[in-house]
């Protein structure tokens, strides 16, 4: 199944065709003007996908610009891909209803629709088989997870270059992707390199006009995936970080807080965080209850309140759960980080924390940058 | 069983959030079937305030010495009092005179300013009395009321979080102005409670719903400095509707005294 083929770029309606024929709704990054940046929803066709559009991030900066290029796919990644799509970050679980003096559970429709999302990257993939190592591998299966995630249908796209905040490399996630897809595409000049990974991918794409690739399309494929090697950002190796647990008490994590607006952006944005929290919402009338699930943060108060109390009060805490669960903790439950080097964290943290840096800093790998706090001189302006 | 009753009393306020309560629609007929709602200004069933009640919500901020007696004859008399809004909150947006010489500007006011009695500042009732709950926001989310009172009904504390407007700007999937435009959104110091509007239609927060649980007023207003704000720009952001809460005033008088723009 793994042998190449060659799809021209006009041919590429003709996936998205192919796809909706299956049965599927077609998710793709297209460009979201009224909030900047890309995001996953709902598209057409290609019409609606980012043709020319590259990607710059920094911490807490994402800007796109416009190249000639005819590419749809130029661009590292966008705030979410994934991970909304199976884990709903507000779903209802049940409801209860209050009759004849008893009260009746009654289960909510678990229905899913079939999903395929275009775009995705090696590091959302290997986030997602974290997630799945979470929902569907743990003591209980999650069926509202496992709902969606059958009817998922992947089509990954080996980047074409890696952003300023992208670390895949030294997690090991990238950046090309290896496992997880069903149809995967190396997008060239003038067309895609294409692969299929499961039967469902063999099929949808059996119609179309593909061609044989040849050597020219493996090598500039090729070349492409080693040039997103060369990345600016290293986090530390399994050896190292496996000493996170002893920096307990290390002055970085209060310096951090100095800093940390402890608004749970990076939770938030992070493909393999899958914290939650559930809410009654009952009726006005009291007759009937629903039963809510809301994606919830480290960073915020409500995930560390226990028997009556908030146990991690501050930002110093709680930022320390998040890098210790994350690089530490997360292996014991696991058997891997859970960071798959997506950059997501720092750049859409609002004031710019580097969470590569500061893993650094506080494995004392790295020494502190100059200066700590935000600038106040005008100097991060947009452009 | 009688229906609880509920008052809905009016201070220093637009009546924005009373306005939004009676724009509920068709809750506003299941509500008055759960509870008696004897008095609320903004429709006419006008009760004196001594008039017991096991519910007084309250609209609007302190702001003359009669207030100051009408409320405490309200809390006298009722079981649970719970702020509705920013005003009676936190002191509302009338709270920035707080910081003007309010004689002064009586004299340029008005001709006979003896006439006038009024307190030098606008006041939060916590300040005054005790208050059992607060809801914030400008205007007050009628869902919050509505949970709040059904809360009440059943005779446990009330569910409303006090976490950013970050984290439901996230669940809706939004992109973040801060990071793709640099927008001085108010977001990561703000209570949620909006459903995070403003951001969904691509506007920055305005702090409606007050401060949000551990913020850090230093870092952000240093980063909306890094984005181009102003020292005085960052003031002014804090100092909007809900200036007078603690947490804002703090970060409004953190950036007032520190010329951090001096080269
Ligand atoms: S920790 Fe940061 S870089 Fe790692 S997967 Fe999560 S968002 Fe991506
Ligand atoms: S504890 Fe924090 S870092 Fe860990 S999964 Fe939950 S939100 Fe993510
Ligand atoms: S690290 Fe950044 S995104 Fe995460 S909670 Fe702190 S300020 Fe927010
Ligand atoms: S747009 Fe505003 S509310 Fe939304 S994540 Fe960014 S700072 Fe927070």
């Amino acid at each position: 199944m793994s042998d190449m083929r060659y799809l021209p770029r006009a041919a590429l309606s003709g996936l998205i065709d192919a796809i909706r024929d299956a049965g599927y709704r077609v998710i793709g990054p297209r460009e979201e003007t009224g909030q900047g940046g890309l995001v996953y929803r709902e598209i057409d066709g290609v019409e609606d996908l980012p043709q020319g559009l590259h990607d710059r991030q920094e911490p807490g900066s994402y800007r796109l610009e416009k190249t000639g290029s005819p590419r749809y796919f130029a661009w590292a990644n966008t705030a979410s891909a994934i991970k909304p799509f199976v884990y709903a970050p507000r779903e209802k679980l049940w409801r209860v209803v209050h009759k004849e003096g008893r009260i009746h559970f009654e289960p909510v429709e678990r229905d899913a629709a079939k999903t395929a999302i275009l775009g995705v990257r090696a590091c959302d993939l290997a986030a997602l088989e974290l997630q799945d190592a979470h929902f569907l591998r743990g003591k209980f299966v999650d069926p509202y997870y496992k709902a969606r995630r059958e009817k998922l249908l992947l089509v990954a796209v080996n980047c074409s270059h890696a952003a300023a905040t992208c670390f895949c490399a030294s997690t090991g996630d990238g950046p090309e992707v290896s496992t997880g897809y069903d149809i995967l595409l190396d997008e060239l000049e003038d067309g895609y390199l294409l692969r299929v990974g499961s039967t469902r991918g063999a099929m949808i794409v059996a119609d179309l006009p593909l061609q044989a690739a040849t050597q020219g399309h493996l090598e500039a494929a090729l070349a492409q995936s080693e040039a997103c090697r060369a990345q600016q950002r290293v986090l530390p190796g399994e050896k190292d970080l496996a000493r996170l647990g002893e920096q307990l008490e290390s002055a970085r994590w209060t310096k951090v807080a100095e800093r940390c607006l402890s608004c749970g952006n990076c939770t938030a944005v992070c493909p393999t965080c899958f914290c939650h929290r559930e809410l009654e919402v009952p009726a006005l009338d009291g007759k009937s209850s629903e039963h809510w699930r809301d994606a919830d943060s480290c960073f915020s108060e409500d995930h560390s309140y226990i028997v009556g109390e908030v146990v991690r009060h501050g930002t110093r805490e709680r930022y320390r759960q998040w890098m210790t669960h994350k690089l530490f903790n997360w292996v014991p439950q696991y058997g891997r980080i859970g960071c798959t080097g997506c950059g997501r964290c720092t750049t859409w943290c609002p004031v710019g924390i580097d969470f590569v840096a500061e893993a650094n800093i506080v494995l004392g790998l790295a020494e502190a940058p100059e200066p700590e706090l935000p600038h106040v001189d005008g100097s991060e302006a947009a452009q | 069983m009688s229906k609880p009753r509920v008052a809905i009393h009016k201070f220093a306020s637009c009546s924005g959030c009373q306005l939004a309560f009676v724009n509920m629609g068709t809750e506003l007929v299941e509500l008055v079937k759960l509870v008696d709602l004897v008095h609320m200004a903004e429709v006419g069933h006008v009760l004196p305030d001594d008039a017991e009640m096991d519910i007084a919500f309250i609209e609007g901020s302190i702001t003359t010495p009669h207030d100051v007696e009408r409320l405490k004859s309200i809390r006298e008399h009722s079981k649970f009092l719970i702020t509705m809004g920013a005003c009676a909150t936190s002191g509302g947006i009338q709270a920035l005179r707080n910081n003007a010489d309010s004689a002064e500007w009586m004299r340029s006011v008005y001709a006979r300013p003896e006439f006038i009695h009024s307190l030098s500042t606008s006041g939060a009732i916590a300040n005054y009395v005790k208050v059992d709950f607060e809801l914030w926001g400008c205007p007050v989310s009628v869902r919050q009321m509505l949970s709040t009172v059904r809360s009440f009904l059943f005779g446990v504390p009330p569910q409303i979080q006090r976490e950013k407007v970050c984290q439901e700007c996230k669940r809706r999937g939004n992109n973040c102005i801060m990071v793709t435009q640099g927008a001085a959104c108010m977001g990561p110091v703000t209570r949620t409670g909006c459903g995070a509007l403003c951001p969904s239609f691509g506007a920055p927060c305005y702090t409606c719903y007050g401060p949000a649980e551990n913020i850090n007023v230093g870092s952000f207003g240093r980063r909306l400095m890094g984005l181009g704000l102003t020292q005085e720009q960052v003031v002014r952001k804090f100092s909007s509707i809900n200036n007078a809460a603690p947490a804002f005033s703090d970060a409004a008088k953190l950036f007032c005294s520190e010329p951090w723009m001096e080269e």
